[in-house]
């Protein structure tokens, strides 16, 4: 996947990769209400990378499937990783001071979501959004 | 983006009026908190009317900054009606797992100022920020620390 990259570490790199996904999403010709939630997964998840993983990297491109186009967005950083990944995606489950929808929240705006984590071994999350 | 650049608070009578025009940072949601609530209590303000139409996302953290605003304005005596959201914007937000629960919302800045209540009331002749019965002088009056 050739793609966009965005560095982030700080609040304004997250609405830099709201931007980036945003501008993808309309190049793969997703309809409005699936650019939404695709923009909005992610802006949930660069948060996390930022507030959580210490800041990372975020890759973005366009994907193929046959006829159908996606967008594919990978949030990655190397913080402390996720103990407990079924208690990170419980809706109200926050280590941090969000509301705790983030994780399961974004889960639920995107067609596909993998995520790569261990303690200590950093995050990677990527989700993809189909046409 | 300008890191400090703020989000602009209008007064009209008893009314503050904030039009959201720029993808804001946490920083600045987190500002505007600060600053309506700041200006809620300076003025004496009864309504507060947030127009998010140009806004096209609403997540958890600007989700929480509304729900926030409108909880600290009832404290303080005043309510809040979020205004204009996209169709598209209001499917994510209740897919995303947010209700915006206490928040008034209507569908225009019209429908949302007849929301308000005190719309028509004109703030008393004599009322400013210096004024001895004034809201400065409540806060004074707040018992102190």
């Amino acid at each position: 996947m050739s793609g966009d990259e965005v560095a982030l570490s700080s609040d304004e790199d997250v609405v830099r990769a709201r931007h980036v996904t945003r501008r993808l999403a309309v190049e793969a010709g997703l309809r409005l209400v699936d650019q939404t939630k695709l923009v909005t997964a992610v802006s949930e998840l660069a948060r996390n990378t930022v507030i959580h993983g210490g800041g990372g990297v975020l890759t973005a491109g366009l994907v193929h499937d046959g006829p159908r186009t996606g967008v594919r967005v990978t949030c990655q950083d190397e913080g402390p990783g996720i103990a407990d990944l079924d208690r990170a995606f419980q809706d109200g489950y926050t280590t941090g001071n969000g509301l705790g929808l983030g994780f399961g929240g974004a889960r639920r705006l995107v067609h596909d979501f993998d995520v790569r984590t261990a303690p200590g071994q950093g995050t990677t999350i990527t989700v993809v959004r189909w046409g | 983006m300008d890191g400090d650049s703020r989000i602009p608070i209008l007064r009209m009578g008893r009314l503050l009026l904030v039009t959201i025009q720029v993808d804001m940072h946490d920083r600045m949601a987190v500002a505007l908190q600060e600053d309506l609530t700041g200006q809620i209590v300076r003025t004496g303000a009864t309504g507060v009317l947030i127009d998010i139409s140009a806004l096209d996302l609403v997540d958890s953290f600007i989700g929480r900054m509304l729900a926030d605003i409108a909880a600290m304005a009832r404290v303080l005596d005043a309510a809040t009606v979020v205004v204009g959201m996209r169709p598209a914007v209001a499917i994510t937000l209740v897919e995303l797992g947010l209700s915006l629960e206490g928040v008034q919302t209507a569908l225009n800045v019209e429908r949302g100022m007849a929301l308000l209540p005190s719309v028509a009331t004109e703030p008393d002749a004599d009322e400013g920020e210096d004024e001895d019965d004034g809201p400065v002088s409540e806060a004074d009056a707040a018992p102190a620390r």
